[in-house]
């Protein structure tokens, strides 16, 4: 069973009394363990997938299946909770919540999990080790460099022990040193953890790194090819 | 659920972001807060001191006067025609059920004398239940008896003020004192009972026996008539039935026709008190309310602040949902932290308000009392206040579009 299950999704936004159609049939499956690149040109429809994927928005039809369990016509709080312990979200922006310690950001879906605080504590450390930023885990995300906040949001992706990570132009925001560092980091937690992960970028370095390369453009799949270098 | 001590740390701290914007909210809070206190405070001072009045003169009093006279045409006033005698007293005692206790009264000024002390004092004349009717007791000493009224003993109470007057420190009790120079025994010294509502003081006064005064002192062209008769009535329920009883009895008494003027008044003096009282309650409940308008005002200005926040945080809003927060994980958060603006503002606003109620006692010389029940009541409501006007904003949070809040810049 494939850990991700997209069947025939369509997704049709109203923009006043015109509709734009921004996925057209879109059918994919994804497996556990994949680590997948998504390419395309602006308004191809590439964010809007993630959006789906990313259980923060639902298809206007078709259906999407995680772990075989379809979540296309959840509500909003079960949604959440899918996001909660199935997903983990990386954003160019870094996304961490300002004047609030790396320790702190990274216990946060824990904290909406309902575990206890010195669980959270504990778990929170172990991830900040896991990206090296044990040491800074009391700093604000504005005492930390680009490349460090961007570990902590990866901490946090990791804290649930979600099987998804969703990474949105990751490094966009990153020098090409730093972004090759974190990149070498989703390998090393898809190597090592066996978590999927699925970054959409327009860099062709990035892709480089991508097992799987899925091409999009005016809402449908163009390609779909392997990378067989890794 | 989220956890409640975390998310009262994160509102704490978003609080603390904007320091100068939290104060001033919370000073909103303050002022509704404290003026809420500070008026239920005056309110409640003047409702003591009237009901200090109230218990001064005697609880559930009548008091019977006799009728107006007249002389060719020309008419008197109230209690110029002697038409009340002691025998009436008697019967109103005994024939009226919801009489407890009736004492007539003969009243006059008179100069006394002591050693080379002297002093002008009212002197009245009265039966030993008047010390019931006026729930009046006796600090030394002991109260004349009915015999002592029979025989017309020439013994006297003395009131405060003359006992300080005549006395000073000394104890009057067992002494003689000389009223228009007839020798009284002073047999006891009255409690202290403070002035009147009309600021006439109660202590300067000496009490004997009705007959002794009619006698001795004030010799009347009207034997056995009093000057008016004070009458309790078994409990404040009983006043209207036993101004009723009164009337039928005197007017029996005094063979007054139905279509004949009444030779007498009884005036229910507890219930003027009560009326009073009730303008004095009507009087705090206004003040509370002009005061909780400044509470309410606050608490928009809690909803301003709040709404401010939502927007200004869309995008922490967005990050919060997008990692796994649900609906009322988003309102709890903005609720709680517009509940710790309105509970700190109520904390501080008690403290102000008790002491702006110190100021107006000491300002304005205005007895006011700070009762915990207003304490709570303005807390209570500072809390219902800031869940009120949090709840608006924490909704609209909580229904915000995840994707396009963390798009949100």
């Amino acid at each position: 069973m494939p850990l991700i299950e997209i069947k025939e999704v369509n997704k049709i936004y109203k923009l006043g009394d015109i509709e734009v159609n921004a996925l057209h049939n879109i059918s994919l499956s994804i497996e556990k363990g994949e680590f997948a690149g998504i390419m395309g040109p602006s308004g191809s429809g590439k964010s809007t997938f993630l959006n789906i994927i990313g259980c923060l928005d639902r298809p206007t039809s078709g259906q999407y299946l995680i772990d075989g369990f379809n979540v296309s016509q959840l509500n909003r709080d079960q949604l959440s909770n899918i996001r909660n312990i199935k997903i983990g979200f990386i954003f160019q922006g870094f996304n961490l919540l300002p004047r609030t310690s790396a320790i702190e950001n990274v216990e946060l879906p824990m904290l909406y999990k309902g575990v206890s605080a010195k669980e959270r504590k504990k778990i929170a450390i172990e991830a900040l080790s896991a990206v090296g930023l044990e040491e800074r885990k009391n700093h604000y995300p504005n005492q930390l460099s680009g490349g460090q906040q961007q570990r902590v949001a990866i901490a946090r992706a990791l804290v649930n022990k979600a099987p998804i990570i969703l990474a949105d132009e990751p490094t966009g925001n990153l020098d090409t040193k730093t972004s090759s560092e974190i990149m070498e980091l989703f390998l090393k937690l898809n190597r090592e953890s066996n978590i999927s992960i699925i970054i959409v970028t327009h860099e062709p370095d990035i892709a480089a790194y991508c097992k799987r390369i899925i091409r999009f453009k005016d809402g449908n799949i163009i390609s779909d090819e392997r990378n067989e270098q890794n | 659920m989220i956890n409640v001590f975390s998310t009262v740390k994160i509102s704490v701290r978003a609080l603390r972001v904007n320091k100068m914007r939290s104060a001033l909210t919370i000073l909103g809070i303050i002022i509704g807060v404290g003026a809420v206190i500070t008026m239920l405070a005056v309110g409640n001072g003047a409702r003591k001191k009237i009901e200090e009045q109230i218990s001064s003169i005697g609880s559930n009093l009548l008091i019977i006067f006799p009728g107006s006279s007249g002389s060719g045409g020309v008419r008197f006033g109230s209690g110029t025609q002697p038409t009340l005698t002691i025998k009436d007293a008697e019967a109103i005692q005994k024939e009226c059920s919801s009489v407890q206790e009736a004492s007539p009264v003969i009243n006059g000024t008179a100069q006394i004398v002591y050693s080379n002390q002297n002093w002008s004092t009212s002197i009245i004349g009265t039966t030993p239940n008047m010390f019931i009717v006026r729930d009046w007791s006796i600090i030394n000493g002991k109260v004349f008896t009915n015999d002592d009224v029979k025989s017309s003993t020439k013994v006297c109470l003395l009131g405060q003020t003359v006992v300080d007057n005549i006395f000073g420190n000394l104890d009057p009790v067992g002494h003689i004192i000389r009223i228009k120079k007839v020798p009284f025994k002073i047999i006891g010294v009255l409690e202290s009972k403070g002035q009147s509502a009309q600021g006439h003081d109660q202590d300067d006064v000496i009490y004997i026996p009705i007959t002794t005064a009619q006698k001795k002192l004030f010799g009347t062209q009207f034997p056995g008539t009093v000057r008016t008769i004070m009458v309790k009535a078994k409990t404040f329920e009983d006043l209207a039935k036993a101004e009723s009883q009164i009337n039928e009895l005197l007017k029996q008494r005094h063979r007054i026709g139905n279509k004949q003027e009444n030779d007498f008044t009884v005036r229910n003096l507890t219930q003027i008190m009560q009326t009073a009282e009730q303008a004095t309650n009507i009087m705090t409940l206004l003040l509370g309310a002009v005061a909780s308008v400044s509470l309410l005002v606050g608490g928009i200005g809690i909803m301003n602040i709040m709404l401010v926040s939502v927007t200004e945080r869309t995008r922490e809003i967005g990050i919060r949902m997008a990692i796994g927060a649900k609906t009322w994980d988003i309102r709890l958060q903005f609720i709680i932290e517009a509940l710790t603006l309105s509970l700190i503002g109520g904390l501080i606003g008690i403290a102000f308000g008790i002491a702006g109620a110190k100021i107006v006692s000491i300002l304005a010389e205005w007895n006011t009392i700070i009762s915990n029940m207003s304490l709570v009541l303005a807390f209570g409501f500072s809390g219902i206040i800031g869940l009120f006007f949090g709840f608006y904003p924490a909704y609209k949070a909580s229904l915000l579009n995840p994707i396009d809040a963390l798009r949100f810049e």
